[in-house]
């Protein structure tokens, strides 16, 4: 008895270290987008900026059940899944702000993050297309006969492109050890699922290539680090791939030119789902489990906040690239 | 030195870089069980298997995707399209993808990647199977566009295409498949931007690639019968382009026709004009000239693809006029 009491202290021990580990991960990205948000309204980032504000618990969630050999590639939305891989606030800020000390040298910007040290493969600009790119890692690591796996990250618009369908057809078929995991944020840009495709459950997608899949509740963030759990399980067990249909929301407009809600959708409708913000029922969980008090968490917040302002700080005092980088790394030596 | 076709001798150079390198693998439709749609990778998939020789569904776009994810992962694949024609569903990753990933991830990724085919007409397959996109891939910086006109160039070239860290787009062609001609066995490396005298001479520089270089031969003898003495230079490589050699055989000759399988307008061909009115004006004695596709789509009847095509006449036609013969 004794053993087991002290395992279960342990359990819940490593438990509460997680949901606190969790919460501090999906508030920094969360106030991370929003400072990137006041610095492309004063003109320190430009471009085009599109913030990951809502969809926190699926890039903590889902990277959570990942090793570091593993692979993570993504869409243009990824601040978020490039913080949770583990990429420093100070890098993200500097590329956003396009300087050299960016991830990628300043010469990617907010929507091309890469970090070849943790296997982050990027943020890619045209939808869909990073999803064959992911099968070909697939592919790779089957060739070499290795364990890891590749979570390929889209939005549910990317679902009606025809890459899409391609690399779905292929990991199936040759039983690539990948996970397409699908943020169904509701909206492509301002067009809403149900006026996009004809399968508005788009977890069913999946039944043409014969693939295992879920739907998943984005907002939860056991929910997500559950089910990815299980796909890369399968992954790695069975080079099997599976496609996860996760429910999430984007509170923001789809980039900085696109108001809160934009005309697509009522306010009352963002508001609707914000009742659901994952950060709040994750704190909600530390209050009533008495992992964290109150003002614990507000700790948390404000240290979350200065490794934001140490970030933005570093990003504005780092160099712009100099000149001679505008013709290098267009051929590798 | 053994007599092989162009065909065999590329297969020669998949083999022995496959043999040479485990990393190197081979993906397109009809690539194993078929033994090419061109038989150029005849014998592989028994040889290397069909983990290394990958049979794909009909998917350009993406099985071009899931070969410049291979190599993000380190893999240095070798990507056929049945012919150019169809790459046009894969240009988003060939552009988007491969020709950027390097410098839009500041470094972190080269994609050693080739795409290879039979680009240019045939005979008679009509408008959607017979172009030459060689100025499309050649515009984009990132990636580097090889073209070679005899089996030893082939071989040569393929070979260093593989063993090179950058996105090679390949262009081979199906007329040229069954041409024979010398290649040195084993090691035999043409280095990417080198372009080569096929044929020495004093009055022109007949710069031309690919299929053009055959027809600019022949164009050569019959200006001889002219007392014309005509050099023909063999581009090679398109991107790089060997300016150097141009010039060098430019300020020679001092007069200059370019000929290409594609269309007119931004053309390689214009290229070529372009370096050599900054790089050589003084040395020209005659507008350059150009001999390429009729401007239009291609057309199947005979006798009008035979007029659409560059030709040896047509070649002869434009070097007499520099040389203000006529």
């Amino acid at each position: 008895m004794a053993t087991d009491t002290r395992a279960s202290t342990r359990a819940q021990t490593d438990k509460a270290a997680e949901q606190l580990a969790f919460f501090r991960r999906m508030l920094e990205i969360r106030r991370f987008e929003e400072r990137a948000a006041e610095a492309y309204a004063t003109g320190g980032i430009g471009g085009f900026c599109h913030l990951y504000i809502g969809q926190e618990a699926v890039a903590v969630g889902s990277l959570a059940a990942l090793r570091p050999d593993d692979y993570v590639i993504s869409s243009y939305r990824e601040h978020g899944l490039a913080l949770a891989r583990g990429m420093s606030m100070r890098a993200a800020m500097a590329e956003l702000f396009g300087r050299s000390t960016g991830c990628s040298q300043g010469k990617g910007g907010s929507m091309h993050l890469f970090d070849s040290s943790l296997n982050f493969l990027g943020g890619h600009g045209i939808v869909a297309g990073q999803i064959p790119l992911a099968a070909g890692v697939a592919f790779a690591i089957r060739y070499r006969g290795g364990d890891q796996a590749v979570v390929c990250f889209f939005g549910e618009a990317a679902v009606n492109n025809g890459a899409f369908h391609e690399a779905m057809n292929m990991a199936a078929l040759w039983k690539l050890p990948m996970v397409f995991l699908c943020e169904n944020n509701r909206y492509g840009m301002g067009t809403a699922l149900e006026r996009a495709s004809a399968i508005v459950d788009i977890v069913e997608r999946a039944c043409s290539y014969d693939m295992a899949a879920e739907i998943v509740d984005g907002m939860d963030v056991w929910a997500v680090q559950a089910a990815t759990a299980r796909a890369v399980a399968r992954a790695r067990s069975r080079s099997h791939p599976t496609f996860l249909e996760v429910r999430t929301y984007r509170f923001m407009g789809h980039s900085m030119s696109d108001p809160l809600h934009g005309v697509y959708r009522t306010r009352e409708e963002v508001e609707e789902h914000q009742r659901r913000d994952p950060i709040a029922a994750l704190a909600e969980e530390l209050r009533a489990s008495g992992v964290a008090d109150e003002e614990a968490l507000e700790a948390i917040d404000a240290e979350v906040k200065a490794a934001v302002e140490d970030a933005v700080e570093f990003a504005e005092e780092s160099p712009e690239p100099g000149p001679e980088a505008l013709l290098t790394d267009i051929y590798a030596e | 030195m053994p007599t092989v076709t162009y065909r065999d001798a590329l297969n020669q150079a998949l083999r022995e870089e496959m043999q040479r390198d485990g990393e190197v693998f081979l993906m397109g439709e009809e690539v194993g069980v078929y033994q090419g749609a061109y038989k150029v990778s005849r014998g592989l998939l028994e040889e290397f298997g069909p983990l290394r020789v990958v049979d794909t569904p009909i998917t350009e776009l993406g099985f071009a995707g899931v070969g410049i994810g291979a190599a993000m992962a380190g893999l240095r694949p070798v990507i056929e399209f049945m012919t150019w024609n169809f790459s046009l569903l894969a240009v988003d990753q060939i552009v988007n993808s491969a020709a950027k990933m390097l410098y839009m991830s500041g470094g972190q990724y080269p994609i050693p990647i080739v795409f290879r085919g039979p680009g240019g007409a045939a005979l008679q397959l009509a408008a959607q199977h017979s172009q030459a996109f060689d100025s499309w891939y050649a515009h984009i910086p990132g990636l580097k566009v090889a073209a070679p006109a005899t089996p030893a160039d082939a071989k040569g070239l393929l070979k260093a295409a593989i063993r090179d860290d950058n996105p090679i787009v390949f262009i081979e062609g199906e007329m040229l498949y069954n041409m024979k001609g010398e290649v040195p066995d084993g090691e035999h490396v043409v280095p990417l931007g080198t372009a080569e005298v096929k044929r020495a001479g004093a009055d022109v520089t007949l710069v031309c690639y690919s299929k053009t270089v055959a027809a600019s031969l022949k164009a050569a003898e019959l200006l001889a019968a002219d007392d014309i003495d005509a050099e023909v230079l063999d581009l090679r490589t398109i991107r790089p382009l060997d300016i150097e050699r141009l010039i060098a055989s430019v300020a020679k000759t001092n007069r200059c026709v370019v000929a290409e399988e594609g269309w007119e307008f931004c053309g390689v061909g214009a290229q070529v004009v372009d370096y050599l009115q900054r790089e050589a004006f003084d040395s020209l004695d005659a507008p350059v000239l150009r001999v390429t596709q009729a401007d239009a789509p291609m057309p199947y009847a005979r006798n009008l693809e035979r007029a659409a095509k560059p030709s040896a006449e047509r070649v002869v036609a434009a070097a007499k006029r520099v040389c203000y013969t006529e």
